[in-house]
């Protein structure tokens, strides 16, 4: 079963089994600008929910990205190293950031999913 | 009324022409006084040279296998080449000197002529740091006469003069709190930092081995205080706030901030970065803080950059005078003397920041700007750049969406409500500002608000070149609702060089100078 969930700080999490696949939504991208440089963890660390797990530089500024839930880094998009322009191309897809084995699979439960962020969205707006 | 900054030159007819028309293509792709500039290595020669060197004697070659057997690569270049080459990239540059350049957070204001008189006088600009202390009494009395305007103004008992720059400044206060708290064997792990801070706050903080915590902002676009007092422990080592902040806007609540910060055994760090201000209205040490750099770049008017060395002196409290670094100066009956070691010192120093003792060139600049001011003058800056961001405000907000409700500080911030719709973005309506001949205002900062444009004008500009300005800021605004895109999308237009590509700048930064390898490339 594959599950996708949102935080409110605009990362989503693709769940399949006990991994994790994380990004930035449309919305985010969108915000950032044009992606230049994309900070991406060690395989192997472990992550508390809400940690840094990687850092996106665009041409307006630097943010974070948080992990959604705890867990451990077990892979990361090597590349988006050469083209970080993939994060701003295919923000769902290709431009995925890392993926995490998923500590507690309840925490996924306080995330939001599609309908809850678009509506989000529209509260932003 | 003073309109040379934005007279026009020619004739809106002549003008349209000229950028219009296709056949005004010159022979050489030159425009009459704008000309392309190359860079030195392109245009040098081998045959030119611009001094006669003698022939070296004859002498046996003592280098060995050492000596060189490439060319060396200096551009054969002659005099004339060398002056007008960098005259010309000069007039490319826009500089505070040039015109209006409300750059908010930056503080760009003139940089009196005076100040540069006085540092040039021998007596201090021609100094080796290592000369006997006995030569240079007056030096040394002027960096210690500058201390004490600093002490006064901030009301702090002690000042570091030795930092580089602010953000050096702030590595220096931050040292500074550590080397308290690990004085009295506390080992604190955790800096708070708003939200709405400078970027080298956190980056500080995380230098000195801290981590960092995000304080968030209330709607008003100041410090949450509830939210402070909840985070407020006892791992809490430091808070650094900017005050005013980012927002343009007085952390009203700070001495409360301070209290409760002091009562959980914090330290309380504020960046100066702002001071201009409140500079002869409000001291530091009256809100509790316990460390402040002063960037004398920004509040006393010596030159920002320009690859010269900067000074960010940091005015300490009585709880951390004991730790500031080496080295200071003392006077006595004897005259003045530094204190270079710490044996000598009254306190425990955390250390050095320097090799030497700070930027003499800087000192006699802040000096010389504070005392041909007076505490009356200084006190006037304060509320003049308050006056003029709070003209800027009211005059624009009819146009502009304040991003806060009431009045400001020292610069005021606009959010991109204003554009909504528009397909224009803060930064295409920043880059047609410099058509306007203006240098454009801080965008995208600070991050708590959407399309952030933060305009400073400080108290240098007149009231006519305010008004210029928001004749431009207007007119452009009434463009951007008239649904002129392609004009902000193609801005700016009257540059040597159209919108940059600033994406692939950043991705693909060309870092090397390289040979044009073809006709077609070099051109």
């Amino acid at each position: 079963m594959s599950a996708l969930r949102f935080t409110k700080d605009h990362e989503w999490i693709r769940v399949d089994g006990d991994t994790g696949t994380v990004g930035i939504s449309d919305y985010a991208q969108e915000q950032l600008g044009d992606i230049v440089f994309v900070d991406l963890p060690d395989v192997g660390k472990s992550l508390a929910k809400g940690d840094e797990a990687a850092v996106v530089e665009s041409v307006k500024a630097a943010s974070e990205i948080y992990a959604p839930v705890n867990g451990e880094v077990a892979e990361v998009n090597q590349a988006l190293a050469d083209e970080p322009a993939k994060v701003n191309t295919d923000p769902m897809g290709e431009g995925w950031f890392l993926k995490m084995k998923i500590a507690d699979a309840a925490e996924l439960d306080e995330l939001m999913d599609e309908a809850a962020y678009d509506a989000y969205l529209e509260s932003l707006r | 009324m003073d309109r040379s900054q934005g007279r026009k030159s020619r004739t809106e007819t002549e003008l349209d022409a000229v950028m219009t028309d296709d056949s005004a293509e010159t022979a050489i792709g030159h425009r009459g006084l704008q000309l392309e500039e190359t860079l030195s290595f392109e245009q040098g020669s081998p045959d030119r040279c611009g001094v006669d060197l003698p022939d070296p004697p004859k002498t046996g070659n003592r280098l060995g296998g050492l000596a060189r057997k490439e060319a060396i690569g200096l551009p054969g270049l002659s005099e004339p080449q060398v002056v007008r080459h960098f005259t010309r990239l000069s007039q490319k540059n826009y500089g505070i000197d040039s015109g209006f350049y409300p750059l908010g957070s930056c503080t760009m204001k003139h940089n009196p002529r005076l100040n540069e008189r006085m540092a040039r006088l021998p007596g201090f600009a021609d100094l080796h740091p290592l000369q006997p202390e006995s030569t240079v009494q007056g030096a040394l009395e002027l960096i210690d006469t500058l201390a004490h305007w600093l002490k006064t103004l901030t009301g702090l008992p002690a000042v570091a003069l030795s930092p580089a720059a602010g953000a050096h400044g702030e590595l220096c206060g931050m040292m500074a709190i550590r080397a308290a708290l690990e004085a009295r064997g506390d080992s604190r792990e955790v800096v708070l930092v708003p939200e709405s801070a400078h970027g080298t706050n956190p980056a500080t903080a995380a230098m000195c081995g801290y981590r960092v915590e995000t304080i968030a902002a209330d709607d008003g676009g100041r410090v949450d205080v509830a939210a402070f007092r909840e985070r407020m422990g006892p791992d809490v080592a430091a808070l650094m706030l900017t005050n005013p902040n980012t927002c343009g806007l007085f952390e009203r609540d700070i001495i409360e901030i301070a209290e409760i910060l002091h009562a959980g055994g914090g330290l309380f760090y504020c960046d100066g970065a702002n001071f201009n201000a409140i500079v002869g209205r409000v001291r530091p040490a009256d809100l509790g803080i316990d460390a402040m750099h002063i960037n004398l770049h920004k509040t006393f008017s010596t030159p920002h950059g320009g690859g010269g060395p900067g000074a960010g002196p940091v005015a300490f409290s009585e709880a951390l005078a004991p730790f500031v670094p080496l080295p200071y100066v003392v006077h006595d009956r004897d005259g003045y003397r530094l204190v270079e070691h710490a044996d000598d010192a009254s306190g425990t120093p955390f250390g050095r920041l320097k090799a030497f003792h700070g930027q003499m060139g800087m000192f006699t600049r802040a000096l010389s700007y504070m005392m041909s001011h007076g505490a009356d003058g200084l006190r006037q800056v304060a509320e003049d750049a308050v006056l003029n961001a709070n003209y800027l405000l009211a005059r624009l907000s009819p146009t502009v969406t304040p991003a806060f409700p009431g009045t400001c500080m020292h610069e005021c911030l606009f959010d991109d409500r204003f554009l909504k719709g528009t397909g224009v973005s803060t930064l295409d309506f920043a880059k047609a500002l410099i058509d306007e001949g203006f240098h454009p205002m801080t965008m995208y900062f600070p991050l708590v608000v959407h399309g952030a444009l933060l305009m400073e004008p400080t108290e240098t500009e007149s009231k006519a070149t305010l008004d210029l300005f928001v004749e431009a800021v207007e007119s452009l605004a009434e463009r951007a609702r008239a649904g002129e895109v392609a004009y902000f999308q193609g801005a700016p237009r009257f540059t040597p060089r159209g919108r940059l590509d600033e994406t692939a700048a950043a991705r693909r930064p060309v870092l090397r100078w390289k040979e044009p390898e073809s006709a077609e490339e070099a051109a």
